[in-house]
């Protein structure tokens, strides 16, 4: 049976009272669990306002610890405020013991950093800006170290790593493969269902499949597979450079006569390259598959119509050229995660923060590609 | 002069504007064991980065085996870290590749030699540091102290002429580190390679060192240089005469 724990205490008892000087005995046990009565017993004992002097007899107290032994200290410094003076006598060898341990000029030093928050707005901001500017350079600088890199290996197939980028295509190829399949699929539904329920009262059901054929080509397919791609393999990338950095693996390939770049970055570049245009082209599949389904379920067309239509509104060169947008956003989102993890040092807290990092900056520069395509296309077409 | 293979001439180092190091001069001779002692945070991992060449000098040289590390161009560092070995602190071994494969690793990418003797060298290393079989494990799958073995395997498997040991004892037990200090004495004794160790290990210090530099974050330099034993008896200075007696204050 668990016995129940009994509380301990403390006990104060006046000893002596005279006329400047009154004198305690401190008995029990005066410890983390009750030193913060301390103060008040003392108090109630002396009386609100005392004078002269307080001495406390510790002999009689059978236990201290660094808690109770700071209420004594914590009592005396009050009291000191208030210009009584109070002496501290008696006590067991391990009561004066764990009383000698109390590091009086600890308590008082201040803190050797400021707390944080406290510099002006000002200086805030232009740190911001400066460490915002400084970013832009660094991935500037990287962008154009992985481009050499990538040239590099465009005219020595032989000194990339085929392996690690069969392997990478498997990884962000392959293995995302269902939930691309059916967040595609889901979104195609989605979007049949609800433009159905408005083109429906026009009598204009077959530009549903119009409407959802050139949506998912011209942008979903090639935005939603880069940004679950971003999510999936932006983030392990960062994540597995960023922890390569913290345990010097990086700094022992460079002693080793590699190009970090090179070795780790390329393979993760390239197979992200090959392998994000067909997710998008299966990611466009699905997408017209969701559509179709509420199509021909809810909107009495045939498979025949709708298949005709959707081929009828969208063009080669729109899916050529989702093709060649979704390679730039692979190229973005390896380019990033690698990138942030390279930046990484410190320990486990810096490649966490690089990891988000590495997909919020991912998912920002498709939208900023995308936007830019949108532009392009609008005048090259 | 004569037998210097690694010379640091008025080298300062500094992260931004906190100066790490300022006008530090040392060499060491070929073929000797040769530490960098002090406490933590006196800079002696930054000083070995710049041994190694992962930092560049702004002020100051290092020379290692005559290149200068401050004016060379990338190739002629990269050239000369070939002739350099390097054990990391945790070993560094590449966690996505066996150890097999992380010892061969210099010698696919530097050397035209045939698989099966890559193969056969891989094997002589790792048997050199009692880690025979090893080669199809991962490092995930290994101990502390066989990590840092595998590592020193590695480090070694192009027989470099300098080794760098950045705090090889650090974070092993007593029986284990004194395992790798007589695996290091008898690797300098063999092969006559050169050592640079970081540490504050004391025991390592006696045990196998012949000379050392000892820095210190306040002065931010060299305050004592010399062989162990007769710093140990002579140092005037109380820092040094405290590092010595006292394992740098921890005990």
């Amino acid at each position: 049976m668990k016995e129940a724990r009994t509380a301990r205490s403390f006990s104060l008892a006046v000893k002596e009272r005279r006329s400047q000087e009154i004198e305690l005995s401190v008995g029990g046990e005066l410890c983390l669990e009750n030193a913060h009565l301390f103060s008040g017993e003392m108090d109630r004992l002396v009386g609100g306002a005392p004078q002269g002097k307080v001495i406390l007899d510790l002999s009689p107290l059978a236990y201290l610890d660094s808690a109770g032994a700071l209420a004594v200290y914590s009592y005396r410094e009050a009291a000191g405020h208030r210009g009584v003076e109070v002496d501290v006598y008696g006590g067991a060898d391990r009561v004066r013991g764990v009383l000698e341990m109390i590091d009086v000029g600890a308590l008082t030093t201040p803190p050797l950093r400021s707390e944080e928050g406290r510099t002006p707005f000002f200086v805030r901001a232009g740190e911001g800006f400066v460490s915002l500017w400084r970013d832009f350079v660094e991935v500037m600088t990287f962008l154009g170290e992985l481009l050499t890199a990538l040239v590099y290996v465009v005219r020595h197939p032989k000194g990339a790593r085929w392996g690690d980028v069969l392997f990478y295509m498997k990884r962000a190829g392959e293995e995302a493969l269902p939930i691309v399949g059916l967040i595609s699929g889901l979104i195609g539904l989605i979007m049949a269902f609800m433009s159905s329920l408005q083109l429906k009262q026009f009598g204009a059901n077959i530009f549903v499949a119009s409407l959802v054929g050139i949506a998912v080509v011209k942008e979903l397919g090639p935005m939603m597979t880069a940004i679950i791609v971003a999510g999936r393999s932006g983030s392990a990338f960062a994540a597995e450079i960023g922890t390569m950095q913290v345990n010097e693996e990086v700094d022992a390939l460079i002693t080793m006569g590699f190009e970090p770049v090179r070795f780790l970055a390329v393979p993760k570049v390239l197979a992200a390259v090959f392998v994000v245009p067909l997710l998008t082209i299966y990611s466009m599949f699905f997408g017209i598959l969701g559509g179709l389904i509420v199509g021909v379920v809810g909107l009495d067309l045939t498979f025949y119509t709708y298949i005709k239509q959707t081929m009828d509104s969208i063009r080669l060169f729109d899916i050529f050229s989702s093709l060649v947008k979704s390679a730039v956003f692979a190229l973005l989102i390896a380019g990033i995660g690698c990138q942030r993890g390279f930046k990484v040092a410190g320990g486990a807290e810096a490649v966490g923060e690089s990891t988000t990092s590495a997909v919020v900056s991912a998912i920002f520069l498709i939208i900023l590609a995308d936007s830019a395509f949108a532009v392009l296309l609008h005048y090259i077409d | 002069m004569a037998g210097t293979i690694i010379a640091v001439e008025n080298l300062t180092a500094a992260y931004g504007d906190n100066v790490i190091l300022k006008d530090v001069t040392f060499s060491v001779r070929e073929g000797e064991i040769f530490a960098i002692v002090g406490g933590s945070g006196c800079g002696k991992s930054t000083l070995l980065k710049y041994m190694i060449g992962l930092y560049r000098p702004e002020r100051g040289r290092v020379l290692v085996n005559e290149t200068d590390f401050s004016s060379a161009d990338e190739d002629e560092i990269n050239r000369e870290r070939l002739r350099l070995g390097v054990l990391f602190q945790s070993g560094a071994l590449i966690g996505s590749m066996t150890l097999g494969e992380n010892v061969a690793l210099p010698l696919r990418e530097h050397t035209s030699l045939p698989p099966s003797l890559i193969d056969r060298i891989v094997k002589m290393k790792l048997g050199m540091v009692n880690l025979s079989g090893y080669e199809n494990h991962l490092p995930a799958e290994l101990s502390g102290g066989m990590k840092k073995r595998a590592g020193l395997a590695r480090a070694m498997v192009m027989d470099p002429k300098i080794l760098f040991c950045d705090e090889p004892s650090a974070g092993l037990d007593p029986v284990t580190s004194a395992e790798l200090y007589r695996m290091l004495a008898k690797i300098n004794g063999d092969m006559g390679t050169t050592m640079i160790i970081v540490t504050h290990d004391l025991e390592l210090i006696f045990r196998i060192v012949h000379r050392l530099v000892m820095l210190d974050g306040r002065e931010k330099g060299i305050v004592a240089e010399g062989e162990p034993e007769t710093l140990r008896r002579n140092a005037s200075d109380p820092r040094v005469r405290h590092f010595f007696t006292h394992g740098g204050g921890l005990l």
